[in-house]
């Protein structure tokens, strides 16, 4: 089977800093691939040249075989890849219907109201329908964006540091959330709470200085000195 | 439900009002509902989709001289001039969309308000065939429609009344729509309604050009209804026009640009008869809008009583 995503020297420098410098990675279909490194690694950078944020300065990205580099950001979501953002990005002073019916009509469904309530529900922000966005708490604001990521019924979806600011409680429901959408969805995880990507990825890559320090699974990961000695501490 | 009873309950209202009003305040309401029009266009892009344009003048001159300027060279009716007019200001709206949407914010404000004033000065200079300032009154053979003399008081009202009834009504529909709540979503949130896979350009070209044909519509029926075609409605004075009826009647509320205009129409008719200096008096009403209810009269009605005003 073809890779789903894969990317060919992938680079974006800013000014001087080599944000993203000459990435090869390869994404399976059906994985929960995580993908960590220290502070200013280049791992949100990288993410957003996949999602189409920011345009690549060099290098290839192919999306099942398709190139997909020069396509814009919208384009790239309506082809399955979505992108939950590290700072919560919703529409405040909509109501959480519409912010999750946003993203469902996106799709061209005709069922949107039971579509939207589906992907409330599998969040747990059932009942808050009403409710202005702005007025959820942080934690549900997450899961209000999570729940808009999962409304795209993607094949790829992006999760740029999500447990960030969530209670220990509310990250054991999202990890078995996020267990629960795979193989039907590739979920690629940035995240910085070390427990839950070895708990959940199957594959972890490892950024440092925009360049992959290492790949393979969360025990060959732990194992490798070169990580152990850039970013796990000994 | 609600929404329609409100809306259609308006409607009626305005309906019965040639019966009830002096023909002085009838025909003045037919003013009013035209420029509720071209208001509730502006509402579209601004109110609801955020673009904040200072080039709408261009839009309503674009569906004034559509509409007149076939009937002047021509000889066009009402009919045909009148859908001309709708056409005129949707394409420029259009066009003017695909070059500023290229901005947005200040520039966006910026970009429209120059090609505006290009436009306005277009117009002055083939003053021959526009009339300039002075412009030209629209023949009687053209302000006929069906047999109707739209020159003379009650098919005028009801013309005008027609035609906001169904401006108002689209609105409603369209603000209910898909469309709408995207549009709603760029005012919002722009970037994040990009990465639901929607492109922003596009979206926004939509609900300019959509304003555009409101914009053309309220030309079109001012030339038709009112009998005149001139250049001094493409000035910066008509792009404000809209703006200040928005705000206070509310902007992104459906009912919020007829108000607004009704309001502002009330308040320059009081102010002229205690002074020479009624743009003084409408100068302090806005500022204390813009004070203590910065959401206009629905905005404000809206967050505190009614929620759900479309």
């Amino acid at each position: 089977m073809a890779a789903l995503i894969q990317t060919r020297g992938l680079t974006r420098h800013f000014g001087g800093l080599k944000a993203v410098d000459g990435v090869d990675f390869t994404l399976e279909p059906g994985e929960i691939h995580g993908l960590i490194g220290p502070n200013g690694a280049g791992k949100t950078t990288f993410v957003s040249l996949l999602s189409g944020r920011l345009p690549a300065q060099s290098g290839t990205i192919l999306l099942a075989g398709e190139d997909i580099t020069r396509l814009p950001a919208h384009a790239r979501v309506r082809k399955g890849i979505a992108y939950t953002f590290q700072i919560t990005s919703i529409f405040p002073r909509l109501t959480v219907f519409d912010n999750v019916a946003l993203a469902v009509q996106s799709q061209g469904a005709a069922d949107l109201a039971p579509k939207t309530r589906a992907a409330l529900a599998r969040v747990g922000l059932e009942g808050l329908e009403e409710q202005e966005a702005q007025t959820l708490s942080y934690g549900h604001q997450r899961l209000l964006e999570l729940a808009m990521g999962l409304a795209l019924s993607p094949r790829l979806l992006i999760l740029d540091e999500p447990t960030q600011g969530l209670a220990a409680s509310e990250i054991e429901g999202f990890k078995s959330l996020v267990r629960s959408l795979v193989p039907e969805t590739t979920v690629l995880l940035i995240e910085h709470n070390m427990e839950v990507v070895m708990d959940l990825a199957t594959r972890i890559t490892v950024l440092t200085f925009g360049r992959v320090l290492a790949s393979g699974t969360p025990a060959e990961v732990r194992a490798n000195p070169a990580v152990q000695e850039a970013y796990l501490g000994a | 439900m609600k929404h329609w009873t409100l809306h259609l309950a308006l409607i009626a209202v305005l309906f019965t009002a040639q019966y009830w009003l002096s023909p002085y305040h009838a025909t003045n309401l037919a003013r009013i509902m035209v420029l509720a029009v071209f208001a509730m266009g502006y509402n579209l892009a601004f109110g609801y989709t955020g673009l904040l344009s200072l080039g709408h003048a261009l839009l309503l001159a674009a569906g004034m001289y559509a509409a007149g300027l076939p009937a002047q060279l021509w000889g066009w009716s009402a009919g045909p001039a009148f859908i001309a007019g709708i056409a005129g200001g949707g394409l420029v709206a259009a066009v003017l969309g695909l070059l500023a949407l290229r901005t947005a914010g200040v520039s966006f404000m910026i970009v429209t308000l120059m090609f505006a004033q290009a436009g306005y000065l277009t117009l002055l200079y083939f003053a021959p065939v526009t009339g300039g300032d002075d412009g030209f009154a629209v023949s009687a053979a053209s302000r006929t429609l069906m047999g109707f003399d739209l020159s003379t008081d009650t098919p005028r009202f009801v013309a005008a009344l027609t035609i906001f009834a169904f401006g108002l009504l689209a609105s409603l529909v369209l603000v209910r729509s898909p469309l709408g709540r995207t549009m709603v979503a760029m005012r919002e949130n722009e970037e994040r309604s990009r990465m639901l896979g929607y492109n922003p350009f596009t979206v926004k070209l939509a609900a300019l050009t959509i304003s555009g044909l409101y914009a053309g519509a309220a030309g079109a029926a001012y030339a038709i209804l009112f009998g005149y075609v001139g250049a001094s409605f493409a000035t910066i004075q008509y792009s404000i026009l809209p703006m200040l009826y928005v705000l206070l009647g509310g902007a992104g509320t459906t009912l919020g640009p007829f108000l607004g205009a009704l309001v502002m129409f009330a308040l320059i008719e009081a102010a002229t008869g205690i002074t020479t200096a009624h743009q003084f008096i409408v100068g302090a009403a806005l500022v204390i809008l813009v004070l203590f209810a910065p959401k206009g009269i629905l905005g404000t009605i809206r967050e505190r009583w009614v929620r759900w005003l479309p």
